[in-house]
């Protein structure tokens, strides 16, 4: 297949392209969250992000929190936002940052004048902002503005036969076209690491891959009060047919194709060494995973699945594929793109590959995903410890 | 060519995964080897369903289980050749 050169996106302030043109309410902490439903219950063509943190953290935790509040509201996706806070202080850090992008941001706190007025103030400006952003029009860009992020969930043994490695050929074609992409799961490349590092480009990628899993097997060690067996895999992947966490690991890697990844991303952290595979170091946990590559700014996901695992996110179109034949049929609702022909041999990888090629490239260009038709908004902060 | 009831990764792999619904004790099963395309076929012993693992070979406690040509886990109870391979007999190395 001639691969498509280009699809349809927003072009934003920044020279970054949006797959989506989202106007967003942004709360900044749990208890802003009533406030942002009504605004954005109020005004139509808005849509709320509501979270259950922000308040009491600190140190390492607390940036997280702040880079991925932020990374959520730079991201292309954004057309604009409005942020709501409990305090002036941190809802003004949230602001400034997403500002720097050039898109139209407002915040608002809450502090000594209530909900209600707060709900009149911050409805004013959603209104204004949806109708702003309702006029932007979707314009031809180059494949090179796809930044495109993976991971996949409820795996069996048909997600590194068949959909896994889909997702590896896709990545082989389209990252020399200058694509950006990301896979993370620190936790769940165990059994495989070894393989893994030796796939970073350069010994300093090797290097900090190897620190990055080596940290959070420690850290996953430590706490652990039993072998782990019943979690990593988890019983879904067992039913599934995968036994250990290192045949997941190994089915996981697949994702990657025959690529070298550049950099080792800490969480949220945006890709500053151009086009190219990175790694970032997540939780294997869907909902975290994916907030955080989001927050990083990419603009579409690709979500392999076995037993079939339904999660969306607030910002990132999710396209879902599977290798399994029984998900395919059982759960066709959650299901963008069936390769389950793989393992009938009806079907080889090349052609897997071209398929989820197109379907990233219609879903980049504005078809909507079954998780966004279905309602699924996941957006999961990762908490590094106790709040304060 | 044959339908394929079993699939193996890699040449050197000892199991290989069902990609049918289910097989059933004593079937002839048409394993395809992706890796290089070679076709074997295998006599099962147990009922194994879609995505599990079959033994390729006989195994003794503390062998080795290869999958995509590396090491996913040891064998923590006498696995016959044709019989299923899963939790039950067979343990991460990891924890």
């Amino acid at each position: 297949m001639e691969i498509p050169k280009s699809f349809l996106g927003y072009k934003r302030e920044n020279g970054r392209v949006g797959t989506r043109n989202h106007v967003v309410i942004l709360p900044v902490d749990d208890i802003s969250n009533a406030c942002a439903e009504a605004v954005a219950n109020n005004i139509k063509g808005t849509f709320a992000i509501p979270h259950a943190y922000g308040r009491l953290q600190f140190g390492a935790d607390l940036e997280l929190f702040f880079d991925t509040m932020i990374g959520t509201g730079k991201n292309p996706n954004v057309a604009a936002c409005v942020v709501i806070g409990i305090e002036p202080k941190w809802t003004k850090r949230i602001v400034d940052a997403i500002a720097k992008t050039g898109k139209p941001v407002e915040g608002f706190s809450i502090e000594g004048s209530g909900d209600i007025k707060t709900i009149m103030k911050a409805s004013q400006k959603a209104q204004e902002f949806s109708q702003w952003a309702s006029e932007k029009q979707r314009e031809e860009c180059p494949l090179s503005d796809l930044w495109i992020s993976v991971k996949c969930g409820e795996s069996d043994t048909t997600s590194g036969m068949a959909a896994n490695p889909a997702v590896g050929n896709l990545m082989d074609k389209l990252e020399p076209l200058g694509v950006h992409l990301c896979f993370g799961e620190t936790s769940e490349l165990t059994g495989a690491e070894k393989v893994c590092a030796t796939r970073g480009a350069t010994p300093e990628a090797q290097k900090k891959f190897t620190k990055t899993w080596s940290d959070y097997n420690d850290f996953i060690l430590k706490e652990a009060t039993n072998d782990l067996s019943e979690s990593q895999p988890t019983a879904g992947n067992i039913a599934g047919g995968l036994t250990t966490i290192e045949e997941k690991a190994f089915g996981n890697f697949q994702k990657i194709g025959s690529r070298k990844f550049i950099d080792v991303l800490t969480p949220a952290e945006e890709p500053k060494k151009g086009p190219g595979l990175y790694f970032m170091d997540t939780s294997s946990a869907a909902g975290e995973c994916l907030t955080l590559q989001a927050a990083a700014g990419f603009n579409i996901h690709l979500f392999p699945t076995g037993q079939g695992n339904i999660i969306g996110n607030a910002i990132e179109p999710v396209v879902k594929l599977t290798g399994n034949p029984s998900t395919a049929v059982n759960m066709k609702e959650h299901i963008d793109l069936d390769v389950s022909k793989i393992l009938k041999r009806e079907m080889n990888m090349d052609q897997a590959g071209d398929e989820l090629i197109k379907t990233t490239i219609r879903t980049a260009s504005g078809r909507l995903t079954c998780a966004e038709v279905l309602g699924h908004k996941e957006f999961i902060m990762t908490k590094l410890f106790r709040s304060a | 060519m044959a339908s394929t009831d079993i699939i193996i990764h890699d040449e050197k792999d000892n199991v290989g995964v069902v990609v049918i619904e289910k097989i059933t004790p004593n079937q002839d099963c048409n394993c395809w080897i992706m890796e290089n395309d070679k076709s074997v076929t295998i006599k099962s012993k147990n009922e194994i369903p879609l995505g599990h693992k079959i033994a390729m070979i006989d195994f003794k406690e503390g062998d080795t289980i290869l999958k995509y040509g590396h090491d996913i886990g040891k064998v923590v109870k006498e696995i016959k050749k044709g019989e299923h391979v899963h939790v039950h007999n067979v343990k991460t190395k990891k924890w």
